[in-house]
């Protein structure tokens, strides 16, 4: 960080990309969000990390969009029937 | 006869299982759909968390399946202390438990919490930065991050979620059941707190953690370097 950066408090990145997921779950508090945006809005690739940051929750979101296998399904109805069964 | 309603105040996907009690009354009534819409909508990720403690597919398939009889005989009882999808995830956690590697290694949870909250924290390699001695910029990028080249398309595709998966799969215990929850389920952070008895704060440092080490895998992967 340079002398400016430091008299104003400013975030390097190093701390950025350790904070990204307090940003992420809205957890930062007010003054240490700011400073975080102030950040990222100034800094290309700390942009670029959150990104993709975010794209990895996201495809880890889509990893299960597999449909039940048929018997699979057609065994647990079959349970359930059995039990509801008067 | 009074009129039928107009056609747009009929909700698209009228089943109303998502409202927990309409779901309960609808299983105690015996009715399939229901039963059906809870295994579609679960299934594949209480498969995901059933493999955070046994690594065996077909075992975890009967974990699975064992929780699925715990549902249909546990229903009757289930007081709505939370919701039905947490309740269904900690049936699965407690017989997974006690069929999982992770319970048999004898190291309690409460140690493997700890070992993973003392590792070194630096989720970036320190050379990726400027040292702290740099005369100017000191702990900015040195190497920035590349952009991915990941089209929606390259995104989806089985091979990059086959790197998701193998990331996931390498993590300390810990913070693979964390991750699970949390970004493959789905869960809120209160709810995975709450099942994996994790204080708000640690739940959040394990999470960085994980995702950031998929984030490096995934950067890998679509860059062809690591950050």
């Amino acid at each position: 960080m340079n002398d400016e950066g430091t008299r104003f408090g400013w975030l390097t990145c190093s701390e950025i990309v350790e904070l990204i997921t307090d940003y992420i779950e809205g957890d930062l508090p007010g003054p240490e969000r700011e400073r975080f945006e102030e950040h990222i809005s100034s800094c290309a690739p700390c942009r670029q990390y959150l990104s993709q940051m975010r794209t990895t929750v996201e495809a880890a979101g889509r990893l299960t969009e597999e449909e039940v296998p048929e018997p699979t399904m057609d065994a647990l109805l079959e349970a359930f029937r059995d039990w509801n069964r008067p | 006869m009074p009129p039928p309603p107009p056609l747009d105040a009929v909700p698209v996907v009228a089943t109303g299982y998502e409202d927990d009690r309409l779901l309960v009354d609808a299983l105690r009534r015996g009715e399939e759909e229901a039963f059906a819409w809870l295994v579609r909508r679960h299934h594949e990720a209480l498969l995901r968390y059933a493999r955070v403690f046994v690594r065996d597919r077909a075992v975890a398939e009967e974990v699975v399946q064992e929780t699925w009889l715990g549902v249909i005989r546990g229903i009757g009882a289930f007081e709505a202390r939370s919701s039905v999808k947490t309740w269904v995830f900690h049936i699965l956690a407690n017989r997974a438990r006690t069929r999982g590697e992770r319970e048999s290694r004898s190291v309690p949870f409460s140690a493997l919490v700890a070992r993973e909250l003392e590792d070194d924290g630096a989720v970036v390699d320190a050379d990726r930065f400027l040292p702290a001695d740099a005369p100017r910029w000191a702990g900015h990028w040195a190497v920035a991050p590349q952009p991915w080249n990941a089209p929606e398309a390259r995104m989806l595709a089985a091979e990059t979620r086959a790197v998701i998966d193998a990331a996931i799969a390498g993590l300390p215990p810990v913070q693979r059941e964390v991750i699970t929850l949390r970004d493959v389920v789905g869960m809120d952070a209160e709810e995975v707190c709450r099942l994996m008895s994790l204080t708000d704060g640690n739940q959040r440092v394990l999470l960085h953690r994980a995702r950031s080490r998929v984030r490096a895998a995934l950067d890998a992967h679509l860059t062809g370097e690591g950050a």
